[in-house]
Formats: structure tokens, sequence, C-alpha cells
């Protein structure tokens, strides 16, 4: 008994000194192969797919990697389409780090392009770096708020973020389709009903040099911001932590309302940012073209990603590239536009059920210090 | 004035029972899988490919009620396969529900393209307005027989939950794997049956939208209840009885919009859409309060913990 007590007064012992150095490489590496495996699967399921059609696997490949990245204008198109999926997927990761699954991007990205749009119109005339401020602030500021609203509701009142988010996601079309069709209507616009344009004078160009979408930089220095906030910072890490396991989390004294309320805005805040460029960059004006289901491909690229912003980044490009294949398979191979739409399906149903490999090898697990 | 308010009562009712079942089959089935502690967001795919699958089932053999048991069947697939990946350990299956909702909705438009232009025999109605001589009530309660299949199938289920050794296996399972352990149950077998049996559910909500109202197979055809059916199961507190209030509410309430345009009131027609969401949030925040999880919700349920 005495010696129990001993225990449990006596300072922490100094940590054995890691005796398994390669560890942390050998647990990368289980996170580059699994995906690489069920990445091979979906591609060979698909195959075998393509081979009932009476299409052949290997012109499809081929056809995919020149449609995604074979020309200029396929990589344009390629970064076109993935931009936006990477804001939208920190929009799942950050609160992910939390254990939180939030599946109402779709809805910031709605309400963020026409936040942006709405502070745009009065600003039309002045200068455009204006109006690309304004249209940055008042879309992730909505962003945020619409995600931060299923922070508070979870943090506050313990309601489950998963349904709120999937509730305030309708809700939230709903106020969307109401202003675009109704208040904020362009009388001109008669098939498609739109707001009032920003002025082509304050879209937004493509990147200097590059000529890719200005999304990319937007994005990609939003993921290796929110890689060094949940990695390299306190706050990050008391989210892990919370994560991975919430009372132990509270009774660390660590902040845990305020940390669900924050990430949620973060992640919302990102959504929102994507609305508002693609407003600036592709659409010039709020309409039905911003439902495009980045919210939804999102939250599955954050979990391929698994929930990590820098992975977020290879996932998100190559989504936007099958995407971006898919005219060029219509037109070579007379398979219809779906035909992707297949592809990717499978592709994420066969990476998330890799998922289940993670620990099931004993070589990549750590090696006894014992 | 009088008459204004009639006509909008009865577009609201002829809009709730026409636009109610595929809201009701999604919700049981939703609820069926729910019940067996876990969730799938892939009914919303799940719909699209029964949809595609009676359309063409019934254009081929000319037979309705073929599409909707081979509506049926392609549900069960699905929904079996997401019902098995979920079995794996690790796998989480609200990522994996949006995953088979995007592969299913996939399938049924590869698959669907040659079906938008024919035209199928479609499902016939039931003339339950036949003493009037109101043309508008006649064509309001002409009811499709799906509608009263949806409901038999909420008053077995819910007698299937409370009453047969079947239901309340299903319910041990979804309420508490250690019981479940206890007892020797089979947790992921009667899941993944579970998961199948209401994806089934699920595609025969699909046929109705096909072969009933809005009648055509074309790519556009959801708007959306199968990831909604969540919503709806939520609102009516796992009760199947309560998933046909449910229906004809959130039914109704999309018919509201419509309806108030035909006698001129077209202020806030999108808005309405939202009324079922925002009394959804209500109940989940009232119900939620004080750190209990809602009443009724099974145990297990991942979104629960």
């Amino acid at each position: 008994m005495s010696s129990a007590t001993s225990v449990t007064t006596a300072p922490a012992a100094a940590p054995a000194p890691p005796t398994d150095q390669w560890y942390p490489l050998r647990r990368s590496a289980e996170a580059i192969l699994a995906p690489l495996i069920a990445l091979c699967a979906a591609a060979a399921i698909f195959s075998i797919f393509l081979l009932f059609l009476g299409a052949s696997p290997s012109d499809f490949i081929d056809l995919v990697w020149r449609g995604a990245f074979g020309s200029w204008f396929s990589i344009q198109n390629t970064v076109q389409r993935a931009s936006p999926l990477l804001l939208t997927a920190l929009c799942v990761a950050i609160p992910g780090q939390l254990g939180l699954v939030i599946i109402g991007g779709e809805a910031a990205v709605v309400l963020g392009g026409l936040a942006a749009t709405v502070a745009a119109l009065p600003l039309v005339n002045t200068s455009p770096v204006i109006v690309w401020a304004a249209m940055a602030v008042a879309g992730s500021a909505m962003g945020a708020f619409w995600i931060g609203i299923s922070g508070w509701l979870r943090a506050k009142l313990n309601v489950n973020e998963v349904i709120a988010s999937l509730v305030l996601a309708y809700i939230g079309l709903a106020l969307f389709n109401h202003f675009v069709e109704g208040v904020l209507r362009d009388p001109a616009s008669l098939n498609k009903p739109s707001t009032y344009g920003i002025g082509d004078q304050n879209m937004l160009d493509t990147v200097p040099w590059l000529d890719v979408h200005p999304g990319l930089p937007v994005g990609i220095l939003a993921c290796v911001l929110c890689w060094v906030l949940i990695y390299r910072t306190s706050a990050g890490f008391a989210s892990r932590v919370t994560g991975g396991n919430i009372r132990a989390a509270q009774l660390q004294g660590l902040p845990v309302t305020k940390l669900i309320m924050l990430a949620c805005a973060i992640g919302g805040g990102c959504a929102g940012l994507a609305g508002a460029i693609e407003v600036a960059a592709e659409y010039g004006r709020a309409n039905a073209s911003l439902n495009a289901g980045y919210g939804y491909t999102g939250i599955l690229i954050a979990f391929l990603a698994r929930f990590n912003p820098l992975a977020i980044m290879p996932m998100a490009i190559l989504l936007g590239g099958l995407g971006a294949a898919g005219g060029l398979l219509q037109r070579r191979m007379d398979l219809p536009d779906a035909t992707i739409q297949v592809l990717q399906g499978l592709i994420f149903v066969s990476i998330l059920a890799s998922d289940t490999l993670y620990g099931r090898f004993r070589w990549f697990q750590p090696r006894g210090a014992a | 004035m009088l008459d204004s308010i009639g006509t909008v009562l009865l577009a609201m009712l002829a809009g709730s029972l026409r636009v109610s079942t595929p809201f009701l089959f999604v919700s049981l089935g939703e609820c069926l899988t729910e019940k067996s502690g876990r969730i799938n967001l892939g009914n919303e795919g799940v719909l699209v490919l029964g949809a595609m699958v009676a359309y063409a089932t019934s254009y081929e053999t000319g037979s309705p009620w073929a599409g909707v048991l081979a509506a049926a069947f392609a549900g069960m697939l699905l929904g079996g396969l997401h019902g098995a990946i979920c079995s794996l350990a690790k796998v989480n299956d609200v990522a994996m529900g949006i995953a088979i909702m995007l592969a299913g909705t996939g399938i049924a438009f590869f698959f669907g393209k040659p079906y938008v232009q024919p035209s199928a025999t479609l499902l016939p109605g039931i003339p339950f307005g036949f003493w009037s001589d109101n043309a508008q009530l006649r064509n309001a309660l002409s009811v499709c027989p799906l509608f009263l299949l949806g409901i038999a199938a909420a008053i077995a289920l819910h007698w299937c939950f409370n009453a047969t050794r079947v239901g309340l296996r299903v319910r041990i399972v979804g309420d508490s794997q250690d019981a479940a352990l206890a007892l020797g149950l089979p947790i992921d077998r009667t899941r993944f049956l579970a998961t199948a049996c209401g994806s089934a559910l699920a595609g025969i909500g699909g046929s109705f939208l096909s072969l009933y109202y809005p009648g055509s197979w074309n790519e556009g055809l959801s708007s959306g209840q199968g990831l909604m059916a969540v919503a709806l199961v939520v609102f009516s507190r796992w009760n199947p009885i309560n998933c046909i209030y449910a229906s004809l509410l959130f039914g109704a309430a999309g018919a509201l919009g419509p309806s108030l345009q035909t006698v001129g009131i077209t202020w806030g027609y999108y808005l309405f859409y939202a009324a079922p969401y925002i009394v959804t949030l209500v109940v989940l925040i009232i119900t939620a309060r004080g750190g209990r999880s809602l009443r009724g919700m099974p145990g297990q349920l991942s979104i629960g913990r």
C-alpha cells in the first residue's frame, strides 16, 4: 500500500529515451500508403466497370491525365475546380480537430457569396481593391457567423452539430433563394435569377504570371495557416486534446466552449471566403451557380485528408482534376458526363473504407520501448 | 378572402399529399437505420438511384410495380454496401454516407442517361375524391397507392419496434452496444440488415418521384429529400408513426409558397421551405437542453455521442 502512495507522490519519472526513432516516418508512410492502396483499388474496380462497357481503361487514364494536367488550359480548369474545395474542406477539417463533424459548409459558401455581393454593390464605383477587401471581409464574416451558430449551439446548448449544421444549411439556402429571387434580384436576370452584378472592372483577375484561378493562392495560404494554427500553436494543441478526449480537456481547464466556437467560426470563415472568391472571380453576381456542391465535396476531401490541412491540397487537386477531365471524356470516349461522378464516388468510398487499415499492420506500429 | 384561404388550404393539402410520400419512405428507412445505431446520409443517393431504376424498369417491362420492386432492390444493394463498409472498424458513417450519396447519384445519372427522353408507364392514382364535383378537390384527393403503402409501412415498423423480438433486438443494438454484446446479439449483422432494409424503403421513395410525381426521370429530380430525412427523423423523435406527420408537415410547408402564389401572395415564397427546418432546430434545442441527449434517440448513434 505504502509503495502505491509513494508512486503517486513521487515526481514523474523522466520519459525513457525514444528507442523507435523511425516510428514517425513509418506512421507517415502508413498515412500515405493506405489511401494510395485504396486509390489503386478504386482504379481497378473502375477499370473492370469500363471493360464491361467495352471502353478501354488505358485510354481512360490517358484522357483523365490529359484532361486534368495535360495542357495549361486543363491545369487552369483543374485549379479552378480545386480552389473552392481547399477552403470548403477547411470548413470541415478545423472543427474536425475538436471531434466535430460540420456538414453545412454549402450554406456558408452561398451566404458568403451573397454577403460579399451585397457588400460590393454600394462600392462598385470606388476602386477594385476596396471592393475586394469588402467582399473578403463580408464573405468570411457571414460564413463564420453561419457555421458559428452550429458551434454556439454545440458548445452552449449541447445540440448535435451534425444535425444542426445540416438543418442550418437548408435554412441558409432558403434565405439565399429568398434574397436572390426577391429583394436583391436584378430584374434583367430572367432565366437565372441573380443579384445585381459587381461590375466588370471589379472582377478578380487570374493570378499574374501563372494565369490561374485567384482562389488558388488564397486557398493554399489558408491551408498552410491552418496547419500552423493546428500543429504549431497552443490553441491548436488544445483543440486536438479536446478532440481526443473532451472530458480530459475540461478537467485540464481548457476553454472547450470557446475553442469549439472559434474553430467553427474559422472554418465557416474559410467557406464564406470561398463563396466571395467565386463571386468575384467567376460569376460577378450571386446566383444559383454558387450552390454547386462545393460544400459537400469539401466534407469528403477533409475526411480523405484525415483533417490535415496540408493533405487537403493534393486531395483537392486530385478531385478538381477528375472534374476537369469530364468534358474531354465525354467528347473523346462518348461516355456520359456522370462517368466522372461514378469514379469520384468510387474513390471516396474506397479511401474512406481504407481508414480501417490504420493500425492493422504491426510493421507500422511503434516498437516497444520495454 | 375566405375563398382564397380555402384555395390555399386545399392547395396545401394537395401538395402535402402529393410530395410527402418520398419524405415518408426515406424517413422511415432512415429511422430504421438510426434505430440500429447507425446514420445513413447516403439515402439521398439511394433515392435518386431508386427513381432511375424504377423508371427504367417500368419502361422496359411496362409494369410500374416491377419498377417499384426493382427500386427497392437497388436501394437495398446500395444501402447494403454502406452497411457493410461501416461494419469495418474506424470507418466514419457520416462521411461514408456522403460518399455513398455521391456514388449513388453518379451511378443513377450514368445509367439513367438513355431514359431521360422516353416515357414509361406511371403508377395510377386512387381517386378518393370521386364524391366531389370540385375538380381541384378531386385532383387533390387522387392519392398514390405508394402513400397508403407508406402509412402501412410506418404502422408496421412501429409495431415491429414495440411488439416483436426483431424490433427489440434492433433497439437493443442501437441503444447499448454493451447490452447487445452481453446478450450475444450479432451487432454488425443487425446494423447491416437494418441499413439495407432502410435503404430499400428509401429506394421505394425514389420510385414515387419518377413513377408518380413529378413522374419522369431527369437529373434534377430529387431536391434533397434524402438528406432532409435526417432532419425529419429528429423531428419525429425516431418514432415511425411521427414520421407520417413529419412528412405531411414538410410536404405542406413546401407547398405553402406555391399555394400562396396562386392567390397572389408572392412574398416569402422560399422562406416557407425553411419553416420545417426552423421547427426542427427548435425541437433540437429544446430537447438538448441540460446536457441530456434527445429523448428517443438511440444511444449508440454516432451523432449522439
